[in-house]
């Protein structure tokens, strides 16, 4: 029997949520050692038996067992769960109540109670992304500084100061509660938009990590969808958005490692099954009155998705999707793509014009892709040398190898005389890949 | 053919989850091959970390753990090996020396009569 990848990754998150809900969330660590158990015993096992028939279900109810011995051990010691509290003081009612705790439904509902208690307004988005990929995700401290290209110290830190704030929350999140549930929802949507994006613009250079934040983001809004309070427009249009682009992220790197342009991408690798889905699922966020930013980002995901080449792009709609995005949430970054949509439609000089006039771009300084794309504009409108200085003044920002490598091919593009319309789509390309 | 004896010792303690699959995944790999070639006697098994140890004239009973956790004893095969230095050659590709293990590799004693 073969292991289903990362099988262990994701049972580690579905045991330790619904161990949390018995143990109560300030016994989260007492949850992460009960898991950690049962790993152990499996590695054990395993080792000498092979992967049992079902291994999901053999690691769930070894934890299981675990949790019954700690309850029955400590039963006085602690204080567990309060809304479970009578049914674990007596054996009469441990049993049942804890096979009721442990069916799939259950957990579910434990996984949704857990991502919403990740994203405590009392912590910074990036510590709920990162408490998020942790608990319910089960990447190690190191795994999810890999993930942020964080020091290990530092995410240690961050994450153990998370935690803390989880534990003293008193209670995990309740989501039968329709008001407190609403109120939470955005940043939940926000946390696992952010998740997405990590994996699909972020600086991790292993194009492997970045495959697998995508893949984790999408399962988790699966749950979402799951559930029906959560399911509203937006989630719909968050999950549309996640599968547009993850339909593209088979061409984003080639075969040796490199980020390929946009404008180079070989179409024919675009996941068609999930383009389908996305257009399914942005069909159904198309309902009430809402026109969320998901909305507006999975308008654009679409028609780069289904366009067949990149010159055959709408970009006329894409630009004015930009502008709605300006209207709801302006960012430089968002002003940045949106300035690549109108060289796309008008040309580099309405393009450039757009990129000088760009409303905070000091903070886009520190941001590689915001010199890069006034370097691929100049070198469209043919003036190398200033198009040499930006791509260089970008070398410098570069946040990883593969982006590194990207920009010494503008350096060298800038120095060829033949080659300037492949240049110029490698630019363009890139720009609108950005975020 | 004679027989060997390989001991697992230490080798455990806390990983991630990713590891501790890829862990299982050498694991099980290490074995299958060796089993393929003919090797395994006996797969063995794995032992629980706890026990009793009953030492003395007076028969003195005590909780484990017996000694250090690198030392503990975590399980055990039954190798077929042409000699000693066959079987300690197969014992090296063992995944346990990843993580501070040891395998002790101990000849079964050949009983000609």
């Amino acid at each position: 029997m073969e292991l289903e990848e990362h099988l262990f990754r994701r049972e580690a998150g579905r045991i330790t949520a619904a161990l949390t809900r018995l143990f109560g969330v300030h016994n989260l660590a007492l949850a992460e050692d009960v898991v950690q158990d049962a790993f152990c015993r499996a590695l054990e096992v395993w080792k000498f038996r092979g992967v049992p028939e079902n291994p999901s279900a053999w690691l769930m109810a070894t934890a299981k067992n675990r949790a019954l011995d700690v309850l029955r051990r400590e039963r006085t010691a602690r204080t567990y769960a309060p809304e479970l509290g009578r049914l674990l003081e007596s054996e009469w009612t441990l049993v049942p109540a804890i096979q009721e705790l442990f069916s799939p439904a259950a957990i579910k509902d434990d996984e949704l109670r857990m991502m919403f208690s990740c994203c405590h307004p009392r912590l910074a988005e990036e510590s709920q992304i990162a408490l998020i990929l942790h608990i319910l995700c089960g990447f190690s401290v190191s795994e999810v500084a890999g993930a942020f290209v964080s020091g290990h110290a530092a995410m240690e830190k961050r994450i153990t100061r998370s935690k803390k704030v989880l534990a003293e929350s008193k209670r995990l999140f309740e989501i039968a509660d329709d008001a407190d549930f609403s109120v939470r929802l955005p940043a939940v949507q926000r946390a696992l938009y952010l998740l997405f994006n990590e994996g699909y613009h972020g600086s991790s250079t292993k194009a492997a990590v970045r495959a697998e934040l995508c893949r984790e983001a999408m399962r988790l809004t699966k749950i979402l969808l799951g559930h029906p309070p959560a399911a509203t427009p937006a989630t719909h249009a968050l999950a549309a958005m996640m599968h547009l682009h993850a339909a593209r992220l088979p061409s984003r790197v080639d075969g040796a490692g490199n980020l390929s342009p946009f404008y180079e991408q070989d179409r024919s690798r675009w996941d068609t099954e999930l383009i389908v889905e996305g257009q399914r699922l942005l069909d159904l966020a198309a309902t009430g009155p809402e026109m969320s930013e998901y909305h507006v980002e999975a308008g654009i995901a679409a028609i780069h998705a289904t366009a067949t080449s990149a010159e055959n792009t709408d970009w006329r709609t894409i630009v004015s999707f930009y502008d709605m995005l300006m209207s709801i949430r302006p960012s430089p970054v968002v002003a940045l793509n949106r300035a690549i949509a109108v060289a796309e439609m008008e040309g580099p000089e309405s393009g450039l014009r757009e990129l000088h006039a760009i409303e905070g771009r000091e903070r886009l300084l520190s941001y590689p892709f915001y010199s890069a794309a006034l370097g691929e504009l100049e070198l469209r409108r043919g003036r190398r040398k200033v198009a040499r200085e930006h791509f260089e003044a970008a070398l410098l920002l570069a946040r990883s190898p593969m982006e590194r490598q990207f920009l010494e091919r503008r350096v060298s593009a800038c120095d060829e005389k033949d080659k300037e319309s492949a240049a110029v789509s490698a630019a363009a390309s890139q720009k609108t890949e950005v975020r | 053919m004679s027989e060997f004896l390989f001991l697992y010792r230490g080798g455990e303690g806390g990983r991630s989850p990713e590891v501790a699959q890829q862990t299982i995944q050498k694991w099980m790999t290490w074995m299958k091959e060796l089993g393929a070639k003919g090797h395994i006697k006996d797969q063995g098994h794995p032992l629980e970390r706890t026990g009793k140890l009953v030492k003395g004239q007076k028969k003195a009973v005590t909780d484990g753990p017996f000694a250090e956790a690198k030392d503990i004893v975590g399980g055990y095969t039954l190798i077929e090996a042409k000699d000693l230095s066959q079987a300690t050659e197969l014992s090296l590709g063992c995944p346990i020396f990843e993580f501070g293990g040891s395998v002790e590799v101990r000849p079964i004693m050949q009983l000609s009569m």
